[in-house]
């Protein structure tokens, strides 16, 4: 059996990776696609744990649940958002998306 | 748990992990948008692999249901609405790489400092055999609160996508 901690330093590399992508990727779509990845790091977390400390209720794979539910959403609502802008601003990259500047 | 499965489950660990890693990275660093919505769709595969290890089949399924059927499908649609694919000539990432990749280092490293200094239990009880069935009933009675306003959210980001996807006329 693999010990808890290997299970949260894959989670963390995997949350430093996507982190990495929110931060310098000028594509919106990319940027999504790097949060995905970031939840996807939290949920594997909450499984690790719901499997090594509570494994009676299985409240972590509950709240993982949860979690894919606020992804689908998320990525609904933001894919939906960039399409908008893609009709007024005629681009996909964050930096042009400049509009609301003064 | 017999002696294969004691031998091999490591092995599948690393190798599952290595592969969610290097999909994660050619996700996040690739030039092409599509090439990274692909290797998502693989990352998420490995991860729900990984899922298996840890007992959660349940969790496994749902995610490669939920991520690689529905959310990396959408990605592609909106890839292929927005932007000629063949645009990879188009730089893709801002001035921030290289502050942006120390402060990841920065914060692995005391991710990974607190990891290490803390007291982990070194495994739990055994697994339960039958997630789905706890998982239900945890969903319809401890959790059936966030169960609903789960069901809102998504209700909202329905009709907001709707409403944002819509043909906006101007007057």
């Amino acid at each position: 059996m693999t010990p808890l901690s290997q299970y949260l330093a894959l989670g963390a590399v995997i949350f430093v990776v996507g982190l990495f992508g929110v931060l310098t990727r000028r594509n919106a779509i990319g940027i999504l696609i790097s949060i995905e990845i970031m939840l996807g790091a939290v949920s594997l977390n909450l499984v690790a744990f719901s499997r090594f400390v509570e494994t009676t209720t299985l409240n972590g794979q509950v709240f993982s649940v949860f979690v894919m539910t606020v992804a689908a959403g998320e990525a609904a609502v933001g894919l939906a958002l960039i399409l908008a802008l893609y009709k007024s601003v005629r681009a996909v990259f964050a930096d042009k998306f400049n509009i609301l500047k003064w | 748990m017999n002696w294969s499965e004691l031998l091999s489950a490591p092995l599948a660990f690393k190798m599952l992990a290595l592969a969610a890693v290097v999909f994660a990275v050619g996700a996040v660093t690739l030039k092409n948008v599509f090439h990274c919505a692909l290797s998502l769709a693989a990352m998420f595969f490995a991860l729900s692999g990984v899922f298996v290890l840890l007992n959660a089949d349940f969790l496994a399924v749902v995610q490669i249901l939920v991520y690689v059927g529905a959310i990396v499908v959408l990605m592609i649609f909106a890839i292929v609405l927005t932007e000629r694919i063949t645009s990879t000539t188009v730089r893709q990432t801002n001035h921030l790489v290289i502050p942006g990749f120390l402060l990841c280092l920065a914060l692995l490293a005391g991710l990974v400092s607190v990891m290490r200094a803390a007291a982990w239990p070194a495994a739990g009880p055994g697994p339960q055999p039958d997630t789905i069935k706890i998982i239900g009933r945890q969903l319809l009675s401890t959790h059936v609160e966030a169960f609903e306003v789960a069901s809102v959210l998504l209700l909202a980001a329905l009709v907001g996508s709707v409403f944002l996807g819509k043909e906006i006329t101007k007057k």
